[in-house]
């Protein structure tokens, strides 16, 4: 592929509720496209996309797919940064223990370091 | 400097397909470049050639083949998210036997590995939101 750059760091923000929309779908997609083809990619679940990472979803009862069960596979494609906005998860209550991947929360001032760290983002 | 720029909403539907028509004119009048735009999600609309605005209401389908005829802008669909969508050229829609295909002529349909490549080349990446 070409590229000026290789050494990019590739910062993707997930914003979207997981049954809302299909973005949240399509934008975990993007991910696992990305990192298929080797990007340094991070992802970063703000908002109300940490209710994305609920384990235990039942979507079948609206015939939607289990978006935790892709969101899941971001480690197997050899994304091991994966991020979740400490105050997104306190609005819905939720802990690391509840989530189907291990996650680092990151507060504010964590998520405008990881900002101003990346060579490019890009917001779903 | 060189832009891509990713479009997500859908033109009918969202501001979101004109912000970035706009913003591209803007960056291409300030001397900018512009490599690839991709339209995913439901930005694949702008490349729907049965599109059919009222006739004081911008065509969207026209405006960035206009661009992309004056500034040679790659312009780049999201096949998966297409043809979901019924956005199809003629090859999908013989290959999942449609009566008729809609992809306007300067869009081509392709997959998110082009958005991977725009992002690794371009000095900018700018979504426009859904």
């Amino acid at each position: 592929m070409n590229s000026k750059n290789q050494a990019k760091q590739i910062l993707v923000t997930l914003s979207q509720s997981p049954y809302g929309g299909t973005l949240a779908r399509e934008a975990i997609d993007y991910c696992l496209a990305a990192a298929a083809f080797e990007q340094n990619v991070q992802v970063l679940f703000t908002g109300d996309a940490v209710l994305q990472l609920i384990k235990d979803q039942h979507p079948e009862a609206i015939k939607q797919k289990n978006i935790s069960k892709t969101a899941s596979a971001l480690p197997i494609y050899g994304i091991e940064n994966v991020y979740a906005d400490q105050n997104s998860l306190d609005l819905y209550n939720l802990k690391p223990e509840n989530l189907c991947l291990p996650v680092t929360v990151v507060s504010t001032r964590q998520i405008a370091d990881l900002l101003a760290n990346s060579s490019s983002t890009l917001n779903f | 400097m060189e832009y891509s720029l990713v479009v997500l909403g859908d033109p009918h539907s969202t501001a979101s397909a004109t912000t970035a028509l706009n913003f591209a004119r803007s960056l291409l009048k300030g001397g900018h470049d512009i490599f690839r735009v991709f339209f995913y999600h439901g930005g694949v609309q702008c490349a729907n050639d049965l599109t059919t605005p009222a006739q004081d209401e911008a065509r969207l389908p026209d405006e960035w083949a206009a661009l992309k005829k004056q500034h040679n802008i790659d312009l780049v669909v999201c096949i998966a998210a297409g043809i979901k969508r019924g956005v199809l050229d003629q090859s999908e829609a013989e290959r999942h036997e449609k009566t008729c295909s809609n992809l306007h002529p300067a869009f081509e349909l392709s997959g998110l590995g082009q958005l991977v490549e725009a992002t690794e080349r371009s000095d900018r990446i700018i979504t426009f939101g859904a």
